[in-house]
């Protein structure tokens, strides 16, 4: 156990900033979707929440520069965010429990079969498939096509897979403190990760404007963009704080035993990248 | 005036086998739990008493002794299995659909029930028979306050009937005590229960989930009346819907259509239009007065609503719910009362061709 | 933009502080420029104010939910439509769930972990400070935006706090979607916060002291953390889906488009259930603190009741389809459920019977904390054993969506839950404050309180089994007589928590008895060892813990 106190901040005034701008961008978004209005309160909380996290995690990060954490505080940090990690894991533990719940049992039973294949009184017509092209009432819609696995998918999932693997070499460079590999590696990720993001807007496009894929296509639609789509926002944001991670380094930030920052974002990439192979798998394989 | 076979603070027995299963079921875990409570508070008084610091109590030193520990753990553990056993048969006993003589489809609407006869082509909207007089106070309530309907299901006793749930709008719950049947009718899905009823009587239930504003307003009236009387009353159903349909051709007098109208409004529109008319602006907006209502101008914008409701507000759509002759006489009432002075009547035949226009 | 760089503390500070039984500590010139007034305590990182903020915010969403409740009481007086509309009915009856659970229950315990962890483990502050004072102020913003849906066209929430789908979705108002982002942000608040609890638990603990050396405050609280994160993802996961199919026409709980409202309850009650116990696996860690200093002995089974925490957390998630027994599911999932449900009751059992086992052969003496304890465990036992009626599935039809629901949740939350965060104030309120609480005003609030919550709550079991149903404004005559109890109780209930207030406000203005360190002859524990009222800053350095002579398994 260190000797040294723990690190306690005075005060702050990011907390309380940042919950009004976060205010202001809940009610932005609700005005947004219920009324149409509300672009300007949106935009205030949008901007200002990225404004807050700058600030915020610059103070962070002048304080570890001066050497306030010690071990404990260091700890506290992985922790911290490891569970956060966690509490991601189960956010899209509910999606993807969405995804089996509605292909083992909601679906058969639409169709007659199982437990209560009764309903199948409501929906004479309707046939159970997966990917589902025809929904239990037709007028909503099914998609036309699906997007094929073995295309873009398929390259998005080596992108990611590289993109995990070229972090975990700038992290080895990170801690043989050679900078320049680190820097090389860490460029690498970015522009995997970037690639990724590309890709998957080009699929989201032909999916949408071609093959009828969209959210309102069903069942199938709902949940390929409720996966796609937040593990997309995911990418995104690991891709901020790994960009984040790089002007740091270049700022001669992180030492080969002082880098959680650095870690914690390897962390994340990781989480994300996991989350996308179970995507591949049952989204788009199976 | 019960309402079912309860004593008034205790569930009710009820008239089937199964309710009757469930009512022991029930009173038997009842009592392992008072049993249980008077043990458990039995030695939590007891020690409260004895051991009092006032009384010079000394505390004793030990905290912990893996003997009760383990015993405590495992006596519970033995009393839930002795619970889990009956609960379990007579559960398997409630899936037990098949082999059912009547098939009744029961759908939920906000907030009225709709039974389907499913072999005997014979269908109709039960809704809440008490009037709003007595829920607003102006009136006594009855004996069967919020617990009477206009259109009771009625089935024979002694036949196997197996009742298939859906809803038309939202999650409702078909409950009737006495029967202990309880399932929640879930759009786009059925869900299924049976039951046979021992002896004739009327029933009466409520829906048990929320389903919105009128949820306290749609009760269920079940009379199981012995086969003949059953049938007696099939051969009358299809009568009057016969009635019903020839009715809708021939041209009906403003009497009439007032007479019917007014009815039908104080079922289905007075809940939120009230019944004077003078609605709940801005939600509900009032009909008396009401331009659309007074004009032959607003006369199709009017029929036109009725039919297929007005979409971002709740009025909802007739079409599927009342008969022509129904909306037709709605729209003439609606049309007339209350000093509105339109004039004009709607003929059922007319409504009859516009839906058959679509 | 970028602040100066905050002052780092000066190490030797606060020493003293952890002196045993020390004398309160002069706080000159540590943490320069502290702001004041206001600015205090919107910036304040100090854990003591938080878990204050914490505690006034839940103290004042209390009496919002329950004045909300009392308007569901008023109307319910009389058979009738008599005082409220039914929309306006079903949005209290929705935002009394919604604020109690929500905004009072879970706020008022994270407020208690706030003030009360760090002390018991020995650590200056909570683990991430900053993130702390983030967490709270969360919570004004969501509430804001939740009671302001009651004014927005077509009212606020009104389709019971379980909001079920489609009643939610294709049928809610139109502030449907501002309920969301509220419960969002609320949702965003527990995460962070049990994060916070987690790290500080598992990392700040004064050397020496193990997770067995743990007060079960702080354990049953490391347990409920985890559920929170554990559950809390899932239920913004699902208002998500709900906001989607509100505004961008997906279908998830449409059967139309192939999904599936049964699945809305799925994903609810996965979180719902375990939501639960998390209101009320701090109650026994307060009740276990508690129990054991006014009987004069150790609390019986100290490892059992980490066990039996744990097991009733792990048990939680697997349980969750007993709220749904009626929605059809097929039968293995019908028994399956039923026996998991079951079985919570032993962990449970093991817990009541440790207590009880504590009082056994005690020193017992009545101090207000401890009446409140008392009282918790009688009435949660009541609870409890309606809540293994319950669980029997085949019954369960029968008492399903009644007022015998209504009956054990408020028997397990209002004399379990609030009962416990009673008992709680009233035991470290010397320690926060540096005074006893009026032991009058108390008395008097502690048998109306009894007497109040027992008239509201128990008819409503016969109520219930006599066939009256949840969430209706207007009944049948024959409940009429019990309704009536139930308002009158309700309205005493409500009232006698003014006298709580009344003891509050004493206490801040030091109006009472001043409370020694050792406020409570037969109490254990670091925070004890602090000075009444404990100083801003406390255990700098980390105090001493001989796990032989301090930890509350020794032998
Ligand atoms: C603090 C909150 C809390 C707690 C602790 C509990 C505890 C329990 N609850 Fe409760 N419950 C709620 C809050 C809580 N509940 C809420 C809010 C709802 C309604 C939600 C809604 O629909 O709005 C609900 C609803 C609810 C239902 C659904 C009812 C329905 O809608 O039809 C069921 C069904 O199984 C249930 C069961 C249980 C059980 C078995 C326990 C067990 O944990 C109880 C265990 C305790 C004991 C059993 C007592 C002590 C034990 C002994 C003395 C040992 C010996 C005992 C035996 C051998 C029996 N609860
Ligand atoms: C979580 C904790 C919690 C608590 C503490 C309470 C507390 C109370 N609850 Fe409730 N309740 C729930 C959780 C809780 N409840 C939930 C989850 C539901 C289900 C909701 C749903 O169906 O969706 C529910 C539902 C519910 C119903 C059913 C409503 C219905 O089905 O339509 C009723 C009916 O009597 C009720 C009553 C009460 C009463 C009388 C209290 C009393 O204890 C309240 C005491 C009152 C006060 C504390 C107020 C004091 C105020 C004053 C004295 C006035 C002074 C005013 C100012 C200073 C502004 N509650
Ligand atoms: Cu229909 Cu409640
Ligand atoms: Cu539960």
């Amino acid at each position: 156990m260190s000797t040294s106190s723990y690190y306690v901040p005075a005060t702050s005034k990011w907390p309380i900033i940042s919950v009004i701008f976060l205010g202001f961008l809940a009610v932005g978004a609700g005005m947004l979707m219920t009324s149409g209005s509300g672009l300007i309160p949106f935009l205030i909380g949008f901007v200002g929440t990225l404004w807050v996290m700058y600030g915020w995690f610059m103070d962070v990060f002048k304080e570890s520069q001066a050497g306030l954490y010690d071990a404990q505080m260091d700890r506290s940090f992985r922790q911290g965010m490891a569970w956060f990690i966690f509490s991601e894991v189960m956010f899209f533990a509910a999606f993807f429990g969405t995804l089996f719940y509605i292909r083992v049992f909601a679906l058969p039973w639409l169709d007659g079969e199982g437990a209560k294949g009764v309903t199948a009184l409501l929906w004479p017509d309707f046939v159970a498939t997966w990917p589902l092209m025809t929904t239990p009432d037709p007028s909503i819609g099914g998609p036309d096509a699906i997007v094929n696995p073995w295309t873009l998918p398929l390259i998005n999932t080596l992108l990611l897979v590289a993109s995990s693997i070229t972090l975990t070499f700038a992290h080895h460079a990170l801690k043989h403190q050679d900078r320049k590999k680190l820097i090389n590696w860490l460029v690498a990720t970015l522009v995997l990760g970037g690639v990724f993001l590309v890709i998957q807007g080009i699929e989201y496009v032909h999916a949408w404007t071609e093959l009828g894929l969209t959210l309102q296509a069903g069942i199938y639609g709902a949940t390929f963009f409720l996966l796609t789509g937040f593990h997309g926002v995911h990418v995104t944001i690991g891709l901020i704080i790994l960009a984040v991670m790089l002007v740091r380094v270049l700022k001669g930030h992180f030492t080969p035993d002082q880098h959680f920052a650095f870690e914690a974002s390897a962390w994340y990439w990781h989480f994300v990248d996991v989350v996308w192979i179970g995507l591949f798998l049952f989204v788009y394989v199976f | 005036a019960a309402i079912n076979t309860s004593s008034g603070w205790n569930l009710p027995p009820g008239v089937t086998s199964i309710s009757q299963e469930i009512f022991s079921l029930h009173m038997i875990i009842f009592w392992i739990c008072v049993a249980i409570a008077v043990v458990v508070f039995g030695v939590m008084f007891w020690s409260l008493f004895a051991y009092r610091k006032s009384k010079g109590a000394k505390p004793a030193n030990f905290h912990e002794n893996t003997t009760v520990e383990v015993i405590w753990t495992a006596v519970p553990l033995l009393i839930l299995i002795a619970m889990a056993i009956p609960a379990t048969a007579t559960l398997k006993k409630i899936y037990d659909t098949s082999d059912a003589d009547i098939d009744i489809l029961v759908t939920g609407y906000q907030w009225r029930w709709h039974y389907q006869y499913v072999e005997e082509d014979l269908s109709f909207f039960s809704n809440l028979g008490t009037p709003r007089s007595q829920i607003l106070g102006e009136e006594d309530k009855g004996d069967f306050y919020l617990l009477e309907v206009d259109n009771p299901l009625v089935v024979p006793v002694g036949k196997k009937i197996r009742f298939l749930f859906t809803s038309n709008d939202v999650i409702h719950a078909w409950w009737v005590p006495d029967l202990a049947i309880k399932k929640d009718t879930i759009p786009g899905f059925i869900n299924e229960s049976w039951t046979i009823i021992d002896e004739p009587g009327t029933y009466r239930g409520q829906c048990a989930e929320l389903c919105g504003r009128d949820h306290a307003y749609m009760p269920i009236e079940v009379r199981a009346v012995s086969q003949e009387t059953y049938d007696e009353w099939l051969e009358e159903q299809r009568q009057m819907l016969a009635e019903d349909a020839a009715g809708s051709q021939r041209e009906w007098t403003m009497d009439e259509l007032m007479d019917r109208g007014k009815g039908v409004y104080n079922t289905y529109c007075a809940a939120c239009h009230q019944a004077d008319g003078s609605g709940m602006p801005p939600a509900f907006p009032a009909l008396k007065n009401n331009p659309m209502m007074i004009t032959e101008e607003g006369r199709d914008a009017h029929i036109d609503a009725v039919l297929y409701g007005r979409s971002g507000t709740s009025m909802p759509a007739y079409s599927g719910t009342l008969s022509v002759a129904d909306i037709a006489a709605v729209i003439t009432y609606e049309r007339n009362a209350w000093g509105n002075d339109a004039g004009d009547r709607v003929q059922p035949s007319e409504i009859s061709e516009m839906l058959s226009d679509d | 933009m970028v602040p100066e760089l905050p002052p780092r503390p000066d190490k030797h500070q606060a020493i003293s502080d952890t002196a045993a039984g020390g004398s309160a500590v002069d706080q000159g010139g540590h943490h320069h420029e502290q702001p004041t007034g206001l600015l205090r305590w919107l910036l304040t990182t100090n854990h003591k104010e938080i878990g204050t903020l914490y505690m006034l915010f839940a103290l004042l969403m209390f009496f919002i939910g329950g004045t909300m409740a009392l308007i569901v009481r008023a109307e319910l007086f009389q058979p009738g439509m008599t005082f409220v509309v039914p929309e306006f009915f079903n949005q209290m009856t929705t935002m009394h769930g919604l604020i109690m659970v929500f905004g009072a229950i879970m706020p008022a315990f994270v407020g208690l972990a706030n003030w009360l962890i760090p002390v018991q483990i020995g650590a200056p502050d909570m683990a991430l400070p900053r993130l702390n004072n983030f967490s709270f102020w969360l919570l004004p913003v969501s509430f804001t935006i939740l009671l302001s849906t009651l004014f927005m066209e077509g009212g606020g929430p009104n389709f019971g706090w379980t909001f079920y789908a489609p009643l939610s979705t294709t049928y809610g108002p139109p502030s449907t979607s501002f309920f969301i982002l509220a419960m969002h942000l609320a949702g965003i608040s527990s995460i962070l916060g049990a994060i916070n609890i987690i790290a500080t638990i598992l990392n700040l603990r004064t050397p020496n002291m193990r997770l067995m050396d743990m007060p079960l405050f702080v354990w049953t609280w490391l347990i409920t953390a985890f559920l929170l994160i554990a559950v809390m993802p899932v239920l913004a996961g699902v208002i998500t889906m709900m906001l989607l199919d509100i505004n961008f026409g997906t279908s998830f709980f449409d059967a139309a488009g192939g999904g599936d409202p049964v699945l809305f309850q799925h994903l609810f009650w996965f979180f719902g259930h375990p939501e639960v116990y998390i209101m009320i696996l701090p109650a026994f860690g307060i009740v276990s603190a508690i129990v054991p200093t006014f009987a004069r002995k150790r609390l019986f089974g100290y490892a059992s009741m980490v066990y039996a925490t744990a097991s009733i957390a792990l048990l939680s998630f697997v349980v969750w389809a007993h709220h749904m027994f009626t929605v059809g599911l097929p039968l293995t999932a019908q028994l399956f459920f039923m026996y998991s449900t079951m079985l919570i009751a032993v962990p449970t059992g093991v817990k009541v019977f440790n207590w009880i086992a504590t009082l056994f052969r005690g020193s017992i003496s009545f101090e207000l904390p401890m009446l409140f304890s008392l009282a918790f465990i009688v009435q949660f036992t009541i609870g409890g054993l309606s809540g293994v009626m319950l669980a029997i599935a085949p019954v369960d039809f029968q008492y399903h969506d009644t007022y015998f629901v209504v009956a054990h949740f408020h028997y397990v939350l209002v004399p379990g839950a609030v009962f416990a965060i009673l008992a709680a104030a009233y035991y470290w309120l010397p320690k926060w404050s540096g005074v006893y609480p009026n032991v009058k005003l108390g008395l008097a609030h502690f048998w109306l309180s009894v007497i109040g919550v027992n008239l509201t709550f128990f008819p409503m079991h016969f109520s219930g089994l006599a066939g009256m149903p949840r969430r209706i404004p207007d009944y049948a005559l024959q409940f009429a007589d019990f309704n009536m109890l139930s308002s009158i109780g309700g309205f005493l209930f409500g009232i006698s928590q003014l006298l709580f207030v009344a003891v509050i406000v004493l206490c801040i203005r030091k109006k009472g008895e001043k409370a020694p360190a050792q406020a409570w002859e037969g109490a254990e524990g670091l925070e004890w060892q602090l000075p009444s009222p404990a100083p801003l800053h406390t255990f700098d350095t980390p105090p001493e813990f001989i796990p032989e002579r301090d930890s509350p398994s020794r032998h």
